[in-house]
């Protein structure tokens, strides 16, 4: 599995800057850290050749004419002559990309790291895509990872003189109509139906939420309405199922791009959850839909239906006070915590039946029974792991103190805030520092994770040659790597089409022996 | 009930109750401090930074 963050970009200092132009600045800031720390970096170029965002997997494929543009992510983004004169009043931008020469000649819009992960400018926001990982455990830390690796890049831009801050938010939304997300991707078995995921997902996705969401000030799109509401996303969903992620958001993403072969699996793209800070939130969102999707894998999911998933995934997320009740097809009236008791306990009969018992399994089923017990009887008892409890426990006491209501700006700043993923300017970060958050890792493990790629996938291989063989990686994507070897005639490209290859145990060792790139690739070809 | 155990319940409601109320205003304490802290690095000015904070589209 794999998680997404695009982060909110925002230079204070120049309002209405180009939201590319700044993305790209923090791809470059971060370029100057690494190539400080190596001496040297890969600016390496996404391959997009195994790219297809257009492919349904409800088996078609949309026209290209039809596309919104903005889902043609299988093309090159560039700074093309208009976007950097629209940047040309952002002069000192200008002028650091192209002529103050900290971050060389070359504008760089995306970047493969060490520890296997993508940072790129998607769209208007620096996103970073984890590593592959096999397990809920492993995408927290690589997750977390990505946290420290943006913080880099703005550290990197405040240490620039005369250079304006920019500061990132890992949220999803400015409250004026824009979402961005924190997708995640699941890999999964090409055999299962694509109806039963979906049948099987929708319930889940659509009371999730209140075990892993991120909170928002504001109800509808344009944040138009007064209150606080338990997910940041719910209000952008529009239909149950689609191909769309910038427009109508379908609860179930239909893209069909498994960046691995393609007859074997498929990658479940999930774009309904929030992005969390949190790192016991970010382990029950990915771990209890990990648990759910090997349900349906085998059949055992529960046989719920929703009368209408889109409106109760709204009622729910507008209900802080977690009562409200939403209709099934059956005509049962549940609340979300009823319809995720339902999922846990028909997970711990699947796990008991299949004898899944190790230490990750466990403790991701006991995190998950616990957390609904702590909100079905008091609330803010989850505030030290669950997200939306954590900020809304907060802005509560604040505003009893200072005698506000949610909708005075202050709370709205606060919501804002809570996401700067600066520590002594972010919210979360200033209750995590007094204890009041739990976590999983460590700092010091953090770190690590953002300059090693985890061990049993392939993001091993890739994040390992980018270290070793900087100035030979000349294209890389999920599922391959692109070699230039002296004197060679022709690109060397490897394929990492099986995600549990390329790992440590496989690769590791010729790794270690340090070979020149023209003997490491023969290797590999024989 | 003997009065002796009347009276020794009424002893553990009595040092249940004291604890309960040290607990609270320990917490009351350490949620004033932070409070305090938020106070400290909230946007100076929150309605111009809501105002300002602006982004484009996304997935």
């Amino acid at each position: 599995m794999g998680l997404e963050t695009e982060y909110g970009v925002l230079a204070p200092s120049m309002p209405g800057a180009n939201a590319t132009m700044l993305s790209a600045q923090v791809i470059n800031a971060y370029a100057a850290t690494v190539r400080e720390a190596r001496g040297k970096i890969a600016g390496t170029r996404w391959d997009y050749a195994d790219e297809s965002p257009l492919n349904d997997a409800r088996g078609f494929t949309q026209p290209r004419d039809q596309a919104d543009p903005s889902q043609l992510t299988d093309v090159e983004p560039e700074l093309d002559a208009e976007q950097v004169a629209l940047a040309g009043g952002d002069v000192t931008i200008g002028d650091t990309l192209y002529e103050a020469g900290p971050y060389d000649h070359e504008v760089l819009m995306n970047m493969v790291l060490g520890n296997g992960a993508r940072l790129y400018v998607d769209h208007a926001h620096p996103e970073y895509s984890s590593p592959e990982t096999t397990n809920p455990f492993d995408a927290v830390l690589w997750d977390q990872a990505g946290d420290h690796v943006a913080l880099a890049a703005v550290r990197r831009i405040e240490s620039l003189a005369g250079v304006p801050d920019v500061h990132l938010y890992k949220n999803n939304t400015d409250n004026k109509s824009v979402s961005y997300g924190a997708h995640e991707n699941y890999l999964m078995p090409r055999s299962v139906p694509f109806d039963s995921i979906a049948a099987g997902l929708i319930p889940f996705f659509a009371t999730r939420q209140v075990i892993c969401a991120s909170g928002r000030v504001g109800r509808g799109m344009l944040g138009s309405y007064p209150g606080f509401q338990v997910s940041a996303r719910a209000d952008f969903f529009e239909a149950q199922i689609g191909l769309e992620t910038t427009i109508r958001r379908p609860i179930i993403n239909t893209r069909d791009e498994p960046h691995a072969h393609w007859e074997k699996y498929r990658r479940l793209h999930v774009i309904i959850g929030d992005a969390n800070l949190g790192q016991i939130s970010t382990l029950l969102r990915t771990g209890t839909t990990a648990l759910v999707l090997s349900m349906i894998e085998a059949g055992t999911a529960p046989g719920i239906e929703l009368r209408d998933p889109v409106a109760a995934l709204q009622a729910i997320s507008h209900d802080p006070t977690l009562t409200a009740k939403v209709e099934l097809v059956d005509g049962r009236m549940l609340t979300a915590l009823e319809v995720q008791w339902i999922y846990a306990e028909a997970a711990a009969r699947h796990s008991g039946a299949t004898d899944a018992t190790d230490e990750a399994t466990v403790e991701i089923q006991r995190r998950w029974e616990e957390t609904l017990h702590q909100l079905e009887t008091d609330v803010f008892s989850a505030s030290s792991t669950v997200d939306w409890v954590a900020k809304y426990k907060l802005m509560t006491s604040y505003a009893q103190r200072h005698c506000l209501d949610f909708t005075d700006p202050r709370i709205a700043a606060m919501d804002l805030q809570w996401a700067d993923i600066r520590p002594e300017k972010g919210l979360y970060h200033r209750l995590a520092a007094r204890g009041l958050i739990e976590t999983l890792y460590s700092p010091a493990q953090i770190a690590h994770a953002a300059a090693n790629p985890p061990e049993d996938t392939r993001a091993y291989f890739r994040g390992r040659v980018l270290s070793q063989y900087p100035e030979h990686v000349v294209a890389a994507s999920w599922d391959s790597v692109s070699f230039t070897v002296p004197g060679g005639r022709k690109l060397e490209r490897i394929a990492t089409l099986e995600p549990l290859r390329g790992t440590k145990a496989l690769v590791g060792e010729l790794l270690d022996q340090e070979l020149s790139i023209r003997e490491f690739i023969a290797t590999l070809r024989s | 009930m003997t009065q002796e155990h009347h009276s020794a319940q009424r002893r553990e409601e009595t040092q249940a109750h004291e604890q309960e109320a040290t607990a609270a205003a320990g917490q009351d304490a350490g949620v004033d401090d932070l409070l305090d802290e938020i106070d400290g690095v909230l946007e100076q000015n929150a309605e111009e930074f809501v105002r300002g904070f602006i982004q484009k589209g996304g997935q």
